[in-house]
This record gives structure tokens, C-alpha cells and sequence, in this order.
């Protein structure tokens, strides 16, 4: 194991070196992205990336802590309890291509018709589009272990705020919540991690331009790119040397971001299921 | 006083039908996405489909034959590659787990459970495809393996931690060698965990496009010679759902039909194995 992980981490940085060393630091924030005149600027990326990840963990935590609070303290045994877990887990096991087929195909005309209601360019297709989808996709990542979270909670805890005469909310809210504040963040950065490299969905959905978009308004209703979505689309294409460096230096990034995150979140749980 | 309580209990009630209507909610886009997939794909689904290969433009029928042919080999190629390894390295990791070596691959495989797809794709690009010269099943079913491992070492790890010392110990005492009874009492009693986090591995792969799209790179044709690139089910959705072709559409859409079903039924299998066996995953 130990083997393949630096492997993995050598392979990517010496094949990133090229555009590390002719581009700089500076590739991070280069705003124009253009193959053709050799120029190479990773923000449009990195922006796109984090506004997609961001949007639909947005979304997503108010259903995945319902999903949390409602099997893991109102209903956590019994057949419907049952039925709705196991219907959460199967979310996770759809394979992505096929969320990204069907919002091709349903959803954006859904969005094309909403968003020319709110008058903004009815492109369908862009950021907020695979921000849902991602939504979708990513809630059972951090509802999965915010039910095992809630059911950790000590019944005595619970059963002295009832005792002093607390509505059932109000345990909820200041014993609950407190107790596993720290545990259901480390799910968020779970789904989190999930959200930053997931590729085919968001490839399929986001639409693919590397411009940077003038207003926040067409920033997130317009066509944008990821990190995932631009390697995944453009690295056969890749011609020369510096293009194809510049794309794996992407990949060096995303592999940073998300394992970094993943770390910290594992860590948050084991510290939190050890005391 | 009476009125306080009252806004309380209230304030209660009216949490707990927002988090009920929440938490049921979002089983709608699943249900709706089964749905429509089951509702498109089913009459496309027929023997001839299954046994054709893909038609060209303009031309009626065609099937998938090559990408059912293309998913089945890399993912028995890719078995082969990490279930054994993955199992072993579960063991490994069950039986010492405060030895440093320990410590540092089970870190090493939560840095690989979070590695995007896409990125292993990048590398195995580099480590089979760049070398052979060409783009090859064999590589693809390398990237799967790669994504395959973490999930089958992590069941194998928490199955066997779950069994009781005192089975190894008795057979210990009975002056069995070690191997013999990691091979003969651990393992056969962990059978099910593990059998299920094979299952849940090869369910998971199965749907994984970005790992394809360097490495086993797509083919039209039926193929089964593993240096030559490959069709797979998920890169066939792929490229035929963002094709402008109806007669493409459709194909796709009984190619996710088939592909959702079998992930579905391996899923739900699994399940039924892991309730049957009480193995908490």
C-alpha cells in the first residue's frame, strides 16, 4: 500500500514538472486558460471546483442532518426506518455516469426553463446544474455516518435534559447537536472530499469552458469547468509537453486537496468514536 | 406560563415534520432517476441488443455486446489483481494492528479511499499506457484494481476484528501452525464479510468511467484481446449519451438500464448476505 501511494505521489509530480518548472507558482492564478497561444491559468478551475463543491454541500447538509437527526434519534429501529437507510445507501451506489445521462437529458431542460424565468441566460447546462446533481450524489457520504454519530449519543445526557422538562427539539438542539457537532463536520469534509474529484457527472453537466465568468450571476448559472471535468476532457487532446504537464499538475492539486481533507475528517471521527 | 409551553411543544412538532419531510424528500431524485432509466431502458433491452455490436450512424438496432464483453473482462481481470492482495493485506492488518508497518498502510489505504478517480486514471496512464505505446484493457483493469483495493482491504480488516480471540486462540492451542489457521479458521469464518465487501467492490468499479477514459479508452468493435483497447459499459453510456444521435440515445439508455440493474441487485444482494450473517460494515 505504502508502495503504490508514493508512487502514485512521484509519478504525478515528475510528470507535472515540466509545467512547474517553465509556468511557476503563478499557474495557480492565471486567469486564461488558452492552449492554443501556450498560455496556462488554473483558476477558472480552481474557482469552478470550489463553487460547484461548495453549492452543493450547501444544499446537501440540511438533508443529510435531517436524514442524521430522523434515523439516528426520532425513528432508528423498525422497517421503515430500515427502508429509508438502505434507500440512502443505494444513492451512493448508482454509478455517476448514470446521474450525468439523466441530467443531460431531464434536468436541464428542467433548469433551462427555470432559469429563463429568473432571467439569466437559459444555458441548462453549467455550474448550478452539476451543483445539484453532486447534491444528489454526495448526502449519504455524510448521512450514513451522522446516523451512527446521533445513536452514540448517551441516553443519560438525553434523559436529564427530558427530566428538566425540554421539548424534544430542544434536546435535539443543545444536547444532540453539541455533542456531535464535531462528527457530523467531519462527515461534511467527507462529502466534501467526494464532491471535489467527482468527474463524470459534473463533466457532463457543467459545460466545459474555461472562461471566467464576469458576474457572480453567470458564475453560477452559466457553463464553467472543474478541476476532474477539464483533465477528463482535454488530456487525450493534449499535444505538447507543457499542456499535458499543466493538466496533471491539476491532478497533483486535486490529489492534495482531497486527501488533505480526507485526512482531517477521518481523524475528527477517530478522536470523536475514541473518547 | 400555559402559552410558553404550548409555543414549545409546537416549535417541537413543527421540527420534527420538517426533518421527517427532509429526510424523505430525497429519496424522490432516486426514485424518479430509477424510474425514468427503467422507463427508457427496458424496451430497448432484447436479445438482439445483447449480442450485436453498436450499429454505425443511420443504421436501425445494434447492440452492446462489446461493451458487456469489455466491462466483464476488466472487471474479472481487476478482481484478480486485488482481491487476493486486498485480502492479504486485510489479514496483515487485522492480526498486527499496533505495528508501525500497520499504522502507515492503514493510513495509506484512507489517502487511497479519497483519491479522485480521475487521478488514478492520470497515473496508471503513465505506468502501462505511455510504456505499451497503446491504450489497453490491461490498463484499465490496473486503475480498477487500484480503485477496487481500499474497499475490499478495509471489509476483510473490520470482519476479522470482529471475530472472537478466543477461535484463534483454541486453535493455537491445538498446535495448528499460524498459516494454517489464518487459512483454514479465520478466514472461513469472516467468509461472509468478506464475500460482501468483494461484492460491494466489484459493484462500485463496475459504474467507474474517469479511470477508463485514459487506460481502456473505448472501442467499437468486440474485442477480447486485453493489450488492445477496450469498450466498457459506463465509457459506452459516456460517449454515446453526449453524441447527438437519437438512435445513440437510446443505446446508451439501455446500456444504463443493464448497468444500473446489475449494481442495484449486487447492492442489494450484499445486503441481504449482511443481515443474514449480522456483519456491520
Amino acid at each position: 500500500m505504502l508502495v503504490l501511494i508514493v508512487g502514485i505521489l512521484i509519478t504525478l509530480i515528475i510528470e507535472s514538472l515540466p509545467s512547474i518548472k517553465s509556468l511557476g507558482i503563478g499557474f495557480l492564478w492565471g486567469k486564461i486558460w488558452d492552449p492554443v497561444q501556450n498560455i496556462y491559468g488554473a483558476y477558472p478551475f480552481l474557482i469552478g471546483t470550489l463553487l460547484t463543491s461548495f453549492i452543493a454541500l450547501i444544499i446537501s447538509i440540511p438533508f443529510s442532518y435531517a436524514i442524521s437527526i430522523y434515523l439516528g434519534e426520532y425513528n432508528p429501529k423498525g422497517w421503515l426506518s430500515n427502508l429509508l437507510k438502505n434507500t440512502i445507501e443505494l444513492i451512493a451506489a448508482v454509478p455517476s455516469i448514470i446521474y450525468g445521462f439523466w441530467g443531460l437529458f431531464v434536468l436541464v431542460p428542467v433548469i433551462r426553463s427555470f432559469e429563463t424565468k429568473i432571467h439569466v441566460a437559459p444555458y441548462g447546462i453549467g455550474v448550478f446544474t452539476s451543483s445539484l446533481i453532486l447534491a444528489v450524489m454526495i448526502i449519504p457520504y455524510a448521512a450514513s455516518l451522522g446516523i451512527t454519530l446521533i445513536r452514540m449519543v448517551p441516553s443519560p445526557l438525553k434523559e436529564g435534559a427530558y427530566a428538566l422538562g425540554a421539548t424534544r427539539f430542544e434536546v435535539i438542539r443543545s444536547v444532540i447537536m453539541p455533542y456531535t457537532r464535531s462528527g457530523l463536520f467531519a462527515g461534511v469534509l467527507l462529502s466534501l472530499g467526494r464532491a471535489l474529484g467527482e468527474t463524470m457527472a459534473v463533466t457532463m453537466l457543467i459545460g466545459n469552458t474555461s472562461a471566467v465568468a464576469n458576474t457572480i450571476k453567470d458564475a453560477i448559472f452559466g457553463p464553467g469547468n472543474t478541476m476532474a471535468s477539464v483533465i477528463a476532457n482535454e488530456f487525450t487532446e493534449a499535444d505538447h509537453t507543457v499542456y499535458l504537464s499543466a493538466l496533471i499538475e491539476l491532478g497533483l492539486v486535486l490529489f492534495f486537496v482531497t486527501v488533505i481533507i480526507n485526512l482531517i475528517g477521518k481523524r475528527i471521527i477517530t478522536k470523536f468514536t475514541n473518547s | 406560563m400555559d402559552a410558553r409551553i404550548g409555543i414549545r411543544n409546537t416549535k417541537s412538532i413543527l421540527f420534527k415534520g420538517l426533518i421527517v419531510f427532509l429526510a424523505f424528500v430525497i429519496t424522490l431524485p432516486l426514485i424518479i432517476v430509477l424510474l425514468y432509466i427503467i422507463k427508457q431502458g427496458v424496451t430497448q433491452v432484447n436479445w438482439h441488443f445483447l449480442t450485436h455490436v453498436p450499429a454505425p450512424v443511420g443504421e436501425t438496432g445494434g447492440g452492446i455486446s462489446n461493451a458487456l464483453l469489455g466491462s466483464l473482462i476488466i472487471v474479472a481481470m481487476s478482481s484478480i489483481v486485488a482481491i487476493p492482495v486486498g485480502i492479504l493485506t486485510g489479514i496483515y492488518l487485522s492480526e498486527n494492528p499496533h505495528t508501525r508497518l500497520a499504522y502507515y498502510s492503514g493510513l495509506c489505504v484512507d489517502i487511497l479511499q479519497g483519491v479522485p478517480s480521475i487521478v488514478v486514471g492520470i497515473v496508471v496512464y503513465f505506468w502501462i499506457v505511455k510504456p505499451l505505446g497503446t491504450f489497453s484493457a490491461i490498463s484499465g483493469s490496473i486503475a480498477l484494481a487500484i480503485m477496487m483495493l481500499p474497499i475490499v482491504i478495509r471489509s476483510t480488516e473490520q470482519t476479522l476484528r470482529l471475530l472472537p480471540p478466543s477461535l484463534k486462540e483454541a486453535a493455537l492451542s491445538l498446535g495448528v501452525p499460524y498459516h494454517r489457521v489464518i487459512l483454514k479458521v479465520i478466514v472461513p469464518c469472516g467468509f461472509a464479510g468478506i464475500l460482501s465487501g468483494i461484492m460491494l467492490s466489484i459493484a462500485r468499479i463496475i459504474g467507474e468511467t474517469a479511470p477508463l477514459l485514459f487506460t481502456a479508452f473505448g472501442n467499437p468493435y468486440l474485442s477480447s484481446s486485453i493489450t488492445k483497447p477496450m469498450e466498457t459499459l459506463p465509457h459506452l453510456i459516456y460517449t454515446y449519451a453526449t453524441s447527438p444521435y437519437d438512435d445513440w440515445h437510446n443505446l446508451a439508455w439501455g446500456a444504463s438500464f443493464i448497468l444500473l440493474m446489475f449494481v442495484l441487485l449486487l447492492n442489494i444482494f450484499t445486503k441481504l448476505i449482511t443481515r443474514k450473517w449480522n456483519i456491520q460494515l
